[in-house]
C-alpha cells in the first residue's frame, strides 16, 4: 500500500498507509492527522483540507483543476504547491508522497 | 433585535415558524401545509436551499429517492415549486436571535432585523447552524471586527472617505469594490491571483476602474494586521515580490461562508455536542412545542441525510397538528387519492 508522509507545521512527521483509490484527505482523516479538517467531506466545497505538496512530488501529483483552483481562493496562505487533499487520489505511483499541513486552515 | 434592543411593535402572528430554509425547512412547509398549518420561514442566507444552494449548487446528489441525479440548486428549485401551493412567507437575510416561550403558551421569535413573531409552534431546521463569514486566521483580528474590519456592508457610511482594502475574488468582493469606490477615499482590491470567479460583467467593470486609476488591484495574500485600539492602520501583504505594507483603515475580507451553531445555543434547549436531541416519534426537543428536524437534531441512529430529514418533517407535522388544532382528529390520507389534500395542493 502506498505510504504517505504528513509533516505538521512544527516538523512532526507521520507516515501512514493509504489505500489506492481513496483520497489523500480520506487517508489523513482515517489516521486522524491533525490540521486536515475537511468540513465538506471531500466535495471540493470548503478548502479546509489544504496541503502543500512536497516540491519533489509536485510534478507527479500534478496541479489543481479549475474548480479546485477556484476553491483554493478560500484557503489561507496559498502557495504554488498548494492542493486540496480531497482532490488528490492515492495511486501506487504516489508511494512515498510527502505533504505538509499548513499552519492554519481557514 | 434591532440595535437599541427594542423589537418591532406589531408581532407577526402565525401557526408555525420554521427556522432555516435548507431542504428540510422547505419540505417542512409542505408537510405542515398538508395538515393546514401555515408557516413563516426565516433564514440568514439571502436565498433558500441551505447547504445545497450555498455550498454545492452545481454538484450532483444521487440519493434523493426517485431522483437518480439532481444538483443542489436543482433540488432547491424543485422543493420551492413543490411547496408553492402553501404560500409560506419567507424572511431571508435575517438571523433568528431569540426564541422563548410566552405565558400564553405561544413562542416569541425575534430576528436580528427586529422582526418579531408569535407562533403556536416552532420548527428548528437550522442544519449545521447559521452561515457566517469565514474569518481570516490572522493574529489579533477580533480586536478590529466591527470597527475597522467588516464581513458585510450594513451601512455604506462606515466606508465613506476611508482607505478601503477589499479582499477576495468572487462576486461579493467585486460588487463591494464597485459600490464603495465612489464614496471611499481610496480603494484597493486584493486577490491571490489575477483571475476572478465573479460575474464577467463585474470583472470587466473592475478592470476598467483599474485602467482609469480609480482603484488599485494588488495580487497577493494578507499576512498580518497592524493598528491599535480597534483602529486598523495597515495590512502586511505577501506578494511574489516580497512583503508589502499597505496602509488602510477599513478591511473587507470575503472568503465565503462557514456554518456555526450560532444563536441556537442560547434558546435553553438541551444540546449534545452542538446538536439538539429529539425523540423519534415527533422529533420534539426538550421544550414541548419546539421541534428540531434535519442536520441540527440528534437521536440514536441519526444520519445527516436529506432523505432522513424529509421523513422527520412528515412525523413532526402529525404532532404539530395536535398543537395547532387541539382536539381535532387527523385522518391519514394519501396525496394520490385524497380530494381534500389535492385541493390544498391546487391540483383538483
Ligand atoms: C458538499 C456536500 C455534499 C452533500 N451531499 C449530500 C448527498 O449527496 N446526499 C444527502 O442526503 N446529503 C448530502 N449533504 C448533506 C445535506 O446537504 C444536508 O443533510 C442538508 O443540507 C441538511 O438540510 P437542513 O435543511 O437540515 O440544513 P441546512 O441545509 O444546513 O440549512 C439550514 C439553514 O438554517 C439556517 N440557519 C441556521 N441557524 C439560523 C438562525 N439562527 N437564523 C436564521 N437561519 C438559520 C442556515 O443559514 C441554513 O441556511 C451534503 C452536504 C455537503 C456540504
Ligand atoms: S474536504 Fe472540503 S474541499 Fe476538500
Amino acid at each position: 500500500m502506498p505510504r504517505i508522509t504528513f509533516i505538521q507545521p512544527d516538523g512532526t512527521e507521520q507516515v501512514v498507509e493509504g489505500q489506492v483509490g481513496a483520497t489523500v484527505m480520506e487517508t489523513a482523516r482515517q489516521h486522524m492527522i491533525e490540521g486536515i479538517e475537511a468540513e465538506c467531506g471531500g466535495a471540493c466545497a470548503c478548502a479546509t483540507c489544504h496541503v502543500y505538496v512536497d516540491e519533489a512530488w509536485r510534478e507527479k501529483v500534478g496541479g489543481p483543476s479549475e474548480m479546485e483552483e477556484d476553491m483554493l481562493d478560500f484557503a489561507f496562505d496559498v502557495r504554488p504547491v498548494s492542493r486540496l487533499s480531497c482532490q488528490i487520489k492515492v495511486t501506487a505511483d504516489l508511494d512515498g508522497l510527502v505533504v505538509r499541513v499548513p499552519e492554519k486552515q481557514f | 433585535m434591532v440595535a437599541d434592543g427594542t423589537v418591532s411593535a406589531a408581532p407577526i402572528e402565525t401557526d408555525a415558524i420554521i427556522i432555516g430554509a435548507g431542504p428540510i425547512g422547505l419540505f417542512a412547509v409542505f408537510e405542515l401545509g398538508l395538515v393546514d398549518i401555515k408557516a413563516h420561514v426565516i433564514d440568514i442566507l439571502g436565498k433558500p436551499g441551505g447547504q445545497c444552494a450555498e455550498l454545492y449548487p452545481e454538484k450532483p446528489i444521487y440519493d434523493i429517492p426517485g431522483l437518480p441525479i439532481v444538483t443542489g440548486q436543482g433540488l432547491t428549485d424543485a422543493l420551492m415549486a413543490q411547496i408553492k401551493p402553501f404560500g409560506a412567507t419567507f424572511h431571508l437575510g435575517q438571523r433568528v436571535d431569540a426564541l422563548q416561550k410566552m405565558d400564553d403558551g405561544r413562542f416569541q421569535v425575534v430576528t436580528d432585523a427586529g422582526t418579531h413573531f408569535l407562533a403556536k409552534m416552532v420548527v428548528i431546521a437550522a442544519g449545521g447552524g447559521s452561515f457566517t463569514p469565514k474569518r481570516p486566521p490572522l493574529a489579533g483580528i477580533e480586536a478590529y471586527e466591527g470597527t475597522s474590519i467588516f464581513y458585510s456592508v450594513r451601512r455604506m457610511d462606515d466606508f465613506k472617505d476611508s482607505d478601503v482594502l477589499v479582499v477576495g475574488g468572487g462576486d461579493s468582493a467585486l460588487d463591494w469594490t464597485l459600490n464603495l469606490q465612489p464614496i471611499a477615499n481610496n480603494l484597493t482590491l486584493l486577490h491571490r491571483r489575477d483571475d476572478f470567479r465573479g460575474a464577467p460583467h463585474s470583472v470587466e467593470q473592475m478592470r476598467a476602474l483599474v485602467r482609469d486609476k480609480k482603484i488599485a488591484l494588488l495580487i497577493g495574500q494578507m499576512a498580518a494586521l497592524e493598528g491599535n485600539n480597534g483602529a486598523l492602520t495597515a495590512v502586511t501583504i505577501k506578494t511574489k515580490d516580497g512583503d508589502v505594507r499597505h496602509p488602510c483603515n477599513r478591511l473587507l475580507p470575503f472568503f465565503g461562508l462557514t456554518m456555526k451553531l450560532g444563536p441556537v445555543a442560547n434558546w435553553g434547549l438541551n444540546l449534545q455536542e452542538n446538536l439538539v436531541p429529539v425523540d423519534t416519534e415527533k422529533f420534539e426537543t426538550s421544550t414541548p412545542g419546539i421541534f428540531a428536524i434535519g442536520d441540527i437534531n440528534w437521536y440514536p441512529g441519526k444520519l445527516k441525510l436529506i432523505l432522513s430529514g424529509f421523513h422527520e418533517a412528515a412525523l413532526m407535522s402529525q404532532a404539530a397538528h395536535r398543537i395547532v388544532y387541539p382536539g381535532k382528529k387527523l385522518l391519514f390520507q394519501y396525496t394520490t387519492s385524497s380530494s381534500s389534500l389535492q385541493k390544498k395542493l391546487g391540483v383538483s
